[in-house]
């Protein structure tokens, strides 16, 4: 695997192969020492045009626990200033030596445009392109939902049957491209829940059911349920009327979680708002995977790195 | 400084075989074993000959940015898309929306010689779409304005462009409509669809421009005046000027090269060579625009030739800059679009992209092509020719020509302009052999 651009282009068997490469990753944690030699020498720049702390800790977390060298270009410190081009920044890390690049960019497409630019050799790992994809977010929610239903047995096994539904901004959700392509491709049944504004306006291509009613999603006792942020800009755009009403149709309230099956896992890539699409009694309940969903991410990018810097990953067949 | 051409053995339109005298700047003899007369002797044998190619919707930027293209670097790549006649379009820098500005666009232009520059005015002042600017003056200038648009804008205020339309009728002008409705397009990056939903794209939905289109006929409907719809890029679109014309609403409609041969699905690969407002549709909107041309619906074709610098492009795709040069691959592609595939034969060719916009823009002399008395401005052809798109083809400033490495038919082999070559022997001629200053 030279780059990871989205999960859209990923078949089944190399994401089967990252998920349990990922479950290798994920038994060096609990090691006297968590940290394994394999990328000594290697040196990964977390280039971040958009602030996210969580994504990028994740990746420096990784990239530590393989022993990587780790620089980090922050759109919020000054390392990348304002207004210097993709281009030009890329081009400044690549010169340093850098073997991989983690992009985390506002524009979609931009992974896929700088890894096709031959601006420079290193293999890039999209963390996040616009509104397209965020790529290791559908891995570590694949690894998570598996992880809750198969446990030490995850190993080798695809998510045939399992029925997710997603939940919020769609239209808007790198998170649930992400997600749509990833779990389909692994066999699971993915249905989506939104206003008709925040649905994408055609989506017969998409291999999923889409409808508006939660109460009816939650009586269908999905698998797994994944509640996704709402922005406040997509308030005063009139995507939707007011938080009110958003959190009245759309939200896991207390009382909704109440109706929810018991063996539904609940799921936030995060940060969460609270009170909006979802309440405190379902984000901190038993059913609730979202710590471990931080935890996962973090083997998770252990995987991809591991994996575009190894050069030999054996998933090319 | 008079020329004494002789053209020999040219396929007209018509299909037909004929010598061409050029003197004085016209056409002052056709048949067969012509006379030489001392000139200077052009074998067209195997050439296809066609008016003079006018184009409705180019865009110059000069004054004020010049580091995209000049009036020189665009009249040369003009010239060596066998174009004898460009309209240059309002959002330079002072915008074009005064006398002094056009006259001097349309100077520059008679200076060089490479094509005749007719300036497009601005509708609004300044492009910024709540006053009509000096049209009049516009009109009565050196420069002799017909053509009024805020392309790159829409005149999106209802009241307003009522009022233009009405205006511009006294000075036997045409709006030009850039039809994008503002709100509807916010932010957008490419065709509203599946596709862009994959993507992550930001939609440009067709209802953004069929309604404006839909409005702007009866508008022009209710006034009594006349309309052009810029690159029209939808199916639903050529519905909508179907019926116009139908209700006998004085309509009409130009499209675009690359909206007769591009497809959306040229999104995916994230290039921002792709990149063009209105966007790349659907392969059924491509298939109704060629249809559309081959039965008039839509009149002609307009380049939209939008020049930008390299590191315009060289970015991420939602931040690159809209547009794409098409002054040097206009004629190509639309004889892969259309006549390869048997829509329009080169008579069509003449109408669709001289004789029809040269009537639009009241661009005079064109309305009797390659006859006796007409000034002579005329392209040659070889249209068995096929070879990949190149750089070398570019002859302006810019590159972001989204046809680099395709494989396209003809070139223009000889361009004559108002009785002088531009373009001899499928090459450039210098700018000292062709100015008139
Ligand atoms: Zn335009």
């Amino acid at each position: 695997m030279k780059h990871l651009l989205s999960t859209r282009d990923l078949s089944r068997v190399d994401a089967v192969r990252i998920l349990d490469l990922a479950e290798d990753m994920a038994d060096v944690a609990t090691r006297a020492v968590p940290k394994l030699p394999t990328l000594r020498g290697k040196t990964v720049a977390n280039l971040f045009f958009e602030d996210s702390t969580r994504t990028r800790l994740s990746f420096e977390a990784a990239a530590k626990r393989l022993s990587a060298e780790v620089i980090t270009f922050s759109a919020k410190g000054s390392s990348v200033s304002k207004g210097e081009s993709l281009k030009d920044t890329a081009q400044t890390i690549a010169a340093m030596g850098v073997d991989a690049v983690v992009l985390r960019h506002p524009a979609s497409g931009a992974a896929a445009t700088l890894a096709g630019s031959g601006w420079i050799d290193a293999a890039v790992v999209n963390a996040g392109d616009g509104t397209h994809e965020h790529p290791t977010q559908g891995l570590l929610d694949a690894y998570s939902i598996r992880k809750r239903l198969h446990g030490a047995g995850s190993r080798g096994r695809d998510l045939d049957g399992v029925r997710v539904t997603i939940v919020g901004d769609i239209v808007h959700s790198r998170v649930a491209r992400s997600n749509v392509w990833l779990l389909s491709t692994l066999g699971a049944e993915v249905s989506l829940v939104a206003p008709a504004t925040l649905l994408p306006g055609s989506i017969e291509r998409w291999p999923v059911t889409a409808g508006h009613d939660l109460d009816a999603a939650i009586a269908a006792r999905p698998d797994a349920l994944m509640m996704l942020r709402v922005q406040a800009e997509r308030m005063t755009s009139g995507f939707f009327p007011n938080e009110r009403e958003y959190a009245r149709e759309w939200g896991l309230s207390a009382e909704r979680f109440a109706r929810l099956g018991a063996d539904t896992m609940v799921l936030h890539p995060g940060p969460m708002n609270r009170g909006l699409e979802i309440s405190s009694a379902a984000a901190d309940s038993a059913r609730s995977v979202v710590l471990e969903q931080v935890t996962n991410g973090v083997s998770i990018r252990m995987a991809v790195l591991y994996l575009v810097l190894s050069g030999n990953d054996g998933t090319d067949a | 400084m008079t020329q004494h051409l002789l053209i020999t053995a040219a396929t007209l339109p018509d299909g037909t075989r004929a010598d061409l005298r050029v003197q004085d700047g016209a056409i002052v003899e056709t048949g067969s074993g012509l006379s030489a007369d001392g000139g200077r002797v052009i074998d067209a044998d195997g050439l296809q000959a066609l008016p003079g190619l006018v184009d409705l919707h180019t865009h110059l930027r000069e004054p004020g940015f010049e580091q995209s293209e000049t009036v020189l670097t665009g009249t040369r790549a003009a010239a060596a898309g066998g174009f004898t006649v460009v309209h240059a379009m309002a959002n330079t820098l002072p915008v074009q929306d005064t006398a002094g500005v056009v006259e001097q666009v349309a100077s520059l232009g008679a200076q060089h010689g490479y094509a005749t520059v007719r300036p497009v005015g601005a509708v609004t002042v300044g492009l910024g779409g709540e006053r009509l600017s000096e049209i009049g003056a516009m009109a009565a200038s050196r420069a002799a304005v017909r053509v009024f648009s805020d392309d790159g804008k829409c005149v999106s205020d209802a009241l307003l462009m009522r009022r233009a339309l009405e205006y511009v009728k006294t000075f036997d002008g045409v709006v030009a409509q850039h039809a994008q409705e503002p709100r509807l397009t916010e932010g957008a990056q490419m065709n509203e669809g599946a596709l862009s939903s994959e993507l992550g794209l930001a939609g440009w939905p067709a209802v953004a421009e069929e309604s404006i289109i839909a409005r702007d006929v009866l508008l022009a409907q209710h006034v009594g005046a006349r309309l052009h719809i810029c690159h029209v890029s939808t199916a639903g679109s050529v519905d909508i000027v179907r019926w116009a014309k139908a209700r006998g609403i004085d309509v009409t409609a130009e499209v675009t090269p690359h909206h007769l041969l591009l497809t959306e699905q040229l999104a995916a690969t994230y290039d921002p060579h792709y990149k063009v407002n209105p966007p790349l549709r659907r392969e059924e909107d491509v298939l109704a625009l060629r249809a559309a041309l081959a039965d008039g619906t839509i009149d002609i074709v307009a380049t939209d030739h939008a020049p930008h610098p390299v590191e315009a492009k060289e970015c991420a795709w939602p931040e690159a800059a809209v547009g794409m040069v098409g002054l040097e691959s206009a004629l190509a592609v639309v004889q892969e679009a259309m006549v390869e595939t048997g829509l329009l034969d080169w008579s069509g060719v003449a109408r669709v992209l001289s004789t029809t916009p040269a009537r639009i823009g009241r661009v005079t002399g064109y309305d009797a092509p390659l006859a006796v008395g007409s000034p002579a401005n005329i392209t040659l052809v070889d249209a068995a020719a096929r070879s990949d798109f190149d750089v070398a083809r570019l002859h302006g400033m810019s590159v972001n020509s989204p046809f680099l490495g395709r494989s396209l038919p003809g070139r223009v082999m000889a361009v004559v302009h108002d009785g002088r070559p531009t373009v001899l022997d499928g090459a450039l001629l210098e700018p000292a052999e062709v100015t008139t200053a």
